[in-house]
């Protein structure tokens, strides 16, 4: 078959519509993947804010400014607010070494940075209460000196820090690696000192990236429920965050409390997706202009 | 030469990758070598005792299983939701595509209480199919739904980008040689994307077996039945058996271990695929 050939034939295919599915497969297509995810996502989504507002507005004003509830929202900011950054900062430093520079065993310590995603959230709070456990490793000593670790704050930013380890890293190496060292490579031959060369020419080029990461990044230590729960000892108003509390509401059977404090979490999840889909889309119109 | 020259250019590699060893041992490595060593400190009797009881035994058949049955779901209608997304047009359709990281930000208690609630006899779903006779809440069903949800991402994000850079010419060539849609899409288009369904379900099943948030809120969590294995974990801690939790701990730990590895392999396979 000559070229000429080949051409009318693929025209008619696609006039013939060969190289979709007809209207209907695709309509019933379409059909079962969004009843799918309505029914696992949306209504879900929904109920909580649903369940919520049960017993009207009132009762969901007050369920979050019960003192319990503030103490709770408190001191979740506070780990985000310790741990994010830590992340952050462990983030683009692990990404400068491992992106810019070649060295034996960087794939492996690429596995050992995601490690923490792989473990179970129970795991992730049980490895502290080893740790720092009264019948673990540094418990006598640190009971001897008076200091909580398990059972009080300072376990619940350890176990946060370690359940969101990966996710600035995991966005920045690959990205980092994509646009090599060439950039980084001419400042320096200009004569920028290191840090002008980070501040000027790497830091702009990997700031959508660091947003994205962050973002994921805190979603997980503001949300997360199971390493939380291993190490926080569960004190009502001093050791327990937001997801901690919801579950305590929940088991007392005060529903419309858990799922007004547990809004909050919704709220914060929608906005999450939101910043996620309005970063995606800027990386690629960047990309775009390249 | 070139590679030392270049050493020379940027500065900072021995500070920086000294600073990444030092908080990777710090957060992760050191805290879980404690999970290790702990496990070694009991007797191999008392670990094989501890880690094949009865109970745990039932619990890692539901773990286990459920997370397979999820994850199998998962496949299909990740497939369905990653091709309708590439493939169709319709409206709604950024929303929706946003909206399938749902299970990813919401906090996985708010999921577990909000999915009980829904499920339950009483509940918006729960109501539709309590004449049928069916129960989801409270039972094993209601652990695979809670597993569905977490693990729905991970299919559609794995698939979505082998299905976006896939050449429209391997299509063509399939129906000028006279291969209908459906002989089209079996033969030609699914070996291509299952590297990244393989991948995809062995990440929904990895993520399935350690949940817990989710989990034990619709899971109605009756020992024997529908007992998940992080669940006895806590149990056994809250009961002070710390060594029982730790050899627990460390057989799903060697577990997860061995998925990432398996993982790995998967995308390994499915780069060479794509090369």
């Amino acid at each position: 078959m000559n070229v000429a050939g080949v051409l009318t034939t693929k025209k008619e295919l696609s006039s013939r519509n060969e190289l979709t599915e007809p209207l209907l497969v695709r309509w019933l297509l379409i059909a079962a993947a969004l009843v799918f995810l309505g029914l696992f996502l949306l209504v879900p989504l929904a109920a909580v804010f649903s369940q919520a507002l049960e017993k009207g507005f009132e009762a969901y004003l007050a369920a979050l400014k019960e003192p319990d509830a503030l103490a709770a929202i408190r001191l979740t900011l506070i780990t985000a607010a310790i741990s994010v950054p830590l992340n952050l900062i462990f983030g683009v430093v692990s990404a400068w070494s491992i992106a810019k520079f070649d060295f034996p065993g960087r794939s492996f310590l690429i596995t050992l940075i995601d490690l923490p995603f792989s473990v179970s959230p129970v795991i992730s709070g049980l490895i502290y209460v080893l740790l720092f456990g009264l019948q673990g490793w540094l418990g006598p000593w640190l009971q001897a000196h008076d200091i909580k670790i398990i059972f009080a704050v300072p376990g619940i930013i350890l176990a946060t820090i370690f359940v969101t380890f990966p996710f600035v890293a995991r966005e920045l190496i690959p990205l980092m690696e994509s646009q090599g060292k060439d950039e980084e490579e001419a400042a320096r031959v200009l004569g920028a000192s290191g840090l002008q060369t980070f501040w000027r020419v790497t830091l702009p080029n990997i700031r959508w990236g660091i947003l994205y990461g962050v973002i994921l990044c805190n979603a997980r230590a503001m949300g997360e429920f199971g390493a939380v729960s291993v190490v926080s000892g569960h004190v009502r108003g001093s050791t327990n965050t937001i997801p901690l509390h919801v579950e305590i509401l929940y088991n007392e059977y005060n529903y419309v409390a858990a799922f007004a404090v547990a809004s909050l979490l919704g709220m914060l999840a929608i906005v999450t997706l939101v910043a996620k889909s309005f970063v995606e889309w800027r990386i690629r119109t960047v990309k775009g202009e390249e | 030469m070139k590679k030392s020259q270049r050493h020379n250019v940027l500065p900072g590699f021995g500070l920086t990758l000294g600073y990444t060893i030092f908080y990777l041992c710090l957060i992760v490595l050191i805290p879980l070598s404690a999970l290790v060593f702990k496990t070694a400190t009991m007797s191999w009797g008392d670990f094989v005792a501890a880690v094949t009881a009865p109970r745990v035994m039932a619990s890692y058949r539901v773990t286990f299983g459920a997370a397979l049955l999820a994850a199998a779901i998962n496949a299909v209608f990740g497939v369905l939701v990653a091709w309708v997304l590439v493939r169709y047009r319709f409206p709604g359709k950024r929303l929706v595509d946003a909206l399938v990281d749902l299970p990813f930000a919401l906090p996985t208690a708010v999921a577990g209480i909000t999915l009980a609630s829904v499920y339950a006899p009483n509940g918006w779903i729960g109501k539709l199919l309590e004449p049928h006779g069916i129960k989801v809440a409270y039972t094993p069903l209601g652990i695979l739904v809670a597993m569905v949800f977490i693990g729905l991402p991970f299919v559609v994000r794995t698939v979505q980008p082998v299905l976006e850079e896939m050449e429209a010419e391997l299509e063509e060539a399939a129906a000028c040689l006279g291969a209908n849609r459906l002989q089209t899409f079996v033969r030609v288009l699914f070996p291509v994307m299952l590297p990244s369904i393989l991948t995809g379900f062995a990440l929904s099943f990895a993520r399935a077996v350690g949940e817990y948030g989710s989990i034990i809120f619709i899971a109605g969590n009756m020992p024997m039945v529908s007992e998940i294995t992080p669940l006895l974990i806590i149990t056994k801690l809250e009961q002070y058996d710390y060594a029982g939790a730790t050899a627990i701990a460390s057989v799903m730990l060697l577990a997860s271990f061995i998925m990432l590895f398996a993982v790995n392999l998967l995308q390994k396979w499915s780069r060479r695929f794509a090369g």
